[in-house]
Formats: C-alpha cells, structure tokens, sequence
C-alpha cells in the first residue's frame, strides 16, 4: 500500500516528539523511551514515584487518539496488518527486543542519538538495518 | 507537577507521532520499503525530533544540575557495547519491520482499536516481561543494566 510522502507533517510532529522529551527530561529529569517507560509501570522492584510518572506519561500517549478525534472528528488515519499470527509474532520480538537491548526507536533512536551515546547509535544502526531486511524479505523475496 | 508534566509529556509525544504519521504503520513499512512503495517520511520524523532533543538536552545539561521536579537528571552512563544490547536491537528491529510498529505508536494506536493493533501489545507486553527473565548470556554480565 502506497503513503504519501509528507516532509513538512513528518518534520513539525518529529519536533513535537523532541518537544516532549525535552520537557519530561526537564521537568521529571527522565529519558522520554517508551518501552523502558511501559515496562516500569509492570516492574514491582521499581520505586512508586517512577512507576507513577511512567504510568501517567503512558496514559498520555493513550489520550492522544481520542483527542485527535474529539478535535478533528476523525480517529487518525491508519492502515495496520491484520494478520494475527504476524502481529503476534511482531509484537513479541518488538516487546522483548527493545526491553533485551534497553530501547527502542525513541529511546536510542530519539534521546539516545541526541545525547551522542555510542550505544545508543549502534543500536539505532542494528535494528534500522534488520529492519530494512526483513521488510526487503517480506515484500520482495517472499511477497507477502 | 511532576506528574502533570509527565501527562502532558506522554500526550505531546502521541499527537507528534499522529501528525507525523508515525501511528500509521503503512508509513513505517514504506520507509523500510526502499526497493518499492519508499515514503522517507520517517527519516523526516527523526531529523526534527533530534533536531529539537539534542539542543534542548544540551541546554538543559549545561544549565541546571536538577530537574524542576526533582533531585537527578536519570541518564544511563554505560557506554560499552555488549552482545546483549546488539541482540536486543537486532530482535526489535526484526519485529519492527513485521508489523510497523514500535511501543509508543503501538499505543498511541491502541485506542484506534485495530484488529492488528489489539493483538500487538498484549504480545509486546508479554515480550517486555520475557525479556526481563531472561538472563544475560554475554560474558560481561552482571555489570548492571543501563
């Protein structure tokens, strides 16, 4: 399926993305990762107050849709694949890649990346890269 | 405060992922896709969030030893390259190329209540807590985590 490419729409909603992390940082002096801060909410070892600040930044990301759509009137445009095994499968590997390897796209690929963090640029590099060869495996070797 | 911070951080992050079109995982696949249907929107996405966080930190590093709200700026201060990190983000990376989604457009797409979407995130929750018991098998282990 075709996307329109949208450089003007993409760049302004990246800079609210780095807004965001900005903000949490300097208020709550926490890197804006989204699967360090989801699994905070369901670790019992981390201390109440992390857990309550993930679980409101969490809540937040929630809210966004339902916002959207009260304002436009229109739940945000989207296409997700709807086969359940792939997305099952998809889901597991994105859950235990990013919490195995302390981040995803936001955290090295946002904060990591603006802090220069080696890690964080390596891991950014590796699942940019297997990325591209699955979906390369999936849509022009296998054909799915 | 801390915690409205924190609210209002999460929802900026969500409507930035709609208005760049990041909650759509057909915008996802296609910058993945570049030997066919090649949208480079999301390069644009990264640029401008980094773009913005980079300075920001920056700023924020040089110009105050605390957070409004709080005692320490939390920031990871490992710098080693270890299997274990490499691994992680190879496995993310697979999984992120399957289904289009990583964790926050995941949820913020939650709401939308897609099929595809309801079935992610129960399996991306329960990949978080595998991965949380499984153990370290580099042999620089027990270093801590970041």
């Amino acid at each position: 399926m075709e996307t329109e490419f949208t450089p003007w729409l993409s760049l302004g909603g990246g800079m609210m993305i780095g807004a965001s992390a900005v903000l949490l940082m300097a208020t709550n002096g926490r890197i804006a990762g989204i699967s360090g801060l989801t699994a905070k909410i369901f670790t019992r070892s981390s201390d109440g107050e992390a857990r309550g600040v993930s679980a409101l930044f969490v809540l937040g990301l929630l809210l966004a849709a339902p916002l959207w759509l009260l304002v436009s009137g229109d739940w945000p445009q989207q296409w997700v694949p709807s086969s359940p095994v792939l997305m099952a499968v998809a889901g597991l590997l994105v859950g235990f890649g990013a919490s195995y390897g302390n981040g995803c796209t936001s955290g090295h690929g946002v904060c990591g990346i603006s802090r220069g963090s080696a890690r964080s640029i390596v891991a950014t590099v590796t699942f940019m890269a297997t990325a591209f060869v699955t979906v390369f495996v999936m849509r022009h070797l296998i054909g799915a | 405060m801390k915690q409205i911070f924190a609210l209002l951080s999460g929802l900026i992050f969500g409507i930035g992922l709609i208005v760049s079109g990041m909650a759509n995982p057909a915008k996802v696949l296609n910058f993945l896709d570049v030997f066919g249907t090649w949208d480079p929107s999301l390069a644009f996405v990264m640029g401008g969030a980094i773009a913005v966080t980079a300075p920001g930190f920056a700023l924020l590093f040089r110009n105050r030893q605390t957070p409004l709200f709080g005692n320490t700026f939390r920031v990871p201060t490992r710098n080693d390259l270890e299997p274990k990190l490499l691994t992680g983000a190879a496995i993310f990376g697979i999984g992120w190329g399957l289904g289009g989604f990583c964790p926050g457009p995941a949820l913020t797409a939650l709401p939308v209540a897609a099929t595809g979407t309801l079935i992610f995130v129960p399996f991306m929750l329960a990949g978080m807590w595998a991965a949380r018991h499984t153990p370290d098998i580099s042999p620089n282990a027990n270093k801590g985590a970041a």
